[in-house]
């Protein structure tokens, strides 16, 4: 069981990274990637959040929502409630984002102002609602899902770490005038993401 | 149609596009732009999901009390998602299957809660509704494009007819599997982006020292 655990965890960092290969969280990526210190805060904000909610909605979804899973109650044998999967899964992240937002509120001031309103964004961040609809695709087991959400996470944050250390850089290079802002992070995503395709080994 | 009007449709279409200036809706957009079938069906997806939302929105944004905003519209956009999901699935399976977790995402969809946000929470149903539409024609309009050309040069069709005869049938044309692996699509953008700003050199951005 070990092995597959750190196989899947490889997986989800590296060759099926989220960010660069799925392009989940997109949003935030771009815009909080300007300075390296702001988006480790990020990443370790969307690990946290994603850690907790991927085996959360993991329970939940099959408590509640897969098909045949209210067996339990007497005359709920056919009842499949899948169909409010979207509904749940965005309630627990939002719960999650909000108490994640408090705790870093309380530890760390100066964390929450760096991050300022890109903390409740998380709750709007795709990598986080993707990794969820994907660990319920996929049919991932409990720990797997927890390994996933992890993966994901750390994954992402990798990303988005890079990309600030880069853009850092970027400053100090002539760029065309209308490629400067938004069209010269995505080259550099683009660059990025063939790299980590090597890691799937072309 | 009053002028005003027409700048609330007509405006994302280029001059302040979602995606390549407000930097919203970009995920969905990467994904799905392998082929134009699945472009297009997100296309018309997004626009159905932004339109109701945003009339809806906009006609409860006096009722909406302004700290729990954010959850209001949530649900109301995951209703509605839920409902394109359901009929997709009814009636269009193997696009469905083929958009996988993408219909779901349209939920975190930066652009539909951005537009909500900024215009549909305070101006009437009627512009809300125009601004929806226009944003929505605004994302289709890249996310064709870069569909267009990944199927284009990667497989060779266009909507699922063929265009270049490739190889593997006898023709000329030797795909490009290039186009249809994850990097193109930044690539892509980035280049829809570039142009954009070469044509309308008033959306470029100054050197932030940030």
């Amino acid at each position: 069981m070990p092995e597959q655990f750190g196989a899947l965890l490889v997986k989800t960092i590296f060759t099926e990274n989220v960010a660069l290969s799925f392009y989940l969280g997109m949003c935030s990526f771009l815009a909080i990637s300007k300075r390296v210190e702001t988006a480790l805060g990020m990443g370790l904000a969307v690990t946290f959040v994603l850690a907790i909610t991927c085996p959360l909605n993991h329970v939940l979804y099959h408590a509640l929502l897969a098909d045949g899973a209210l067996a339990w109650i007497p005359g709920a044998e056919e009842v499949d409630l899948s169909f409010l999967t979207f509904m749940i899964l965005i309630g627990t992240i939002a719960a999650t984002v909000q108490i994640v937002e408090m705790a870093i509120e309380r530890s760390s001031p100066r964390l929450y102002a760096a991050l300022g309103v890109f903390l409740p964004l998380i709750a709007v961040n795709c990598a986080i609602l993707g990794s969820s609809l994907f660990m319920i695709e996929r049919d991932y087991s409990l720990g797997e899902s927890f390994v996933f959400g992890t993966g994901s996470g750390l994954g992402f944050a990798i990303a988005i770490v890079a990309l600030a250390a880069i853009r850092e850089q970027l400053r100090y290079s002539d760029v065309p005038e209308s490629l400067r802002g938004l069209g010269i992070s995505f080259l550099v995503v683009g660059l990025m993401s063939f790299g980590f395709l090597a890691f799937s080994g072309m | 149609m009053k002028s005003p009007h027409r700048d609330t449709l007509l405006d994302p279409l280029f001059d302040n596009n979602p995606i390549a200036l407000q930097v919203l809706g970009i995920c969905s957009a990467l994904a799905v732009t392998k082929q134009v079938a699945t472009a297009l069906v997100m296309t018309v997806a997004v626009l159905f999901v932004m339109s109701c939302s945003s009339v809806a929105i906009s006609a409860l944004r006096r009722r909406i009390p302004s700290d729990i905003r954010i959850i209001v519209e949530l649900t109301i956009m995951t209703t509605l998602v839920i409902v394109t999901d359901q009929v997709l699935k009814a009636y269009f399976f193997d696009v469905s299957l083929r958009l996988s977790v993408f219909v779901g995402l349209i939920i975190t969809n930066c652009m539909v809660m951005g537009r909500a946000e900024a215009y549909a929470i305070r101006n009437p149903p009627l512009p809300s509704l125009l601004d929806a539409v226009g944003n929505a024609m605004g994302y289709g309009l890249i996310l064709l494009t870069v569909a267009f050309v990944r199927e284009l040069f990667g497989k060779g069709t266009v909507l699922g007819y063929r265009v270049l005869t490739t190889v593997h049938d006898g023709g000329w044309y030797e795909p490009n599997v290039l186009m249809e692996l994850a990097p193109t699509g930044f690539l892509l953008i980035a280049c829809c982006v570039w142009a954009i700003r070469v044509w309308k050199p008033e959306q470029r951005e100054e050197v932030d020292d940030a």
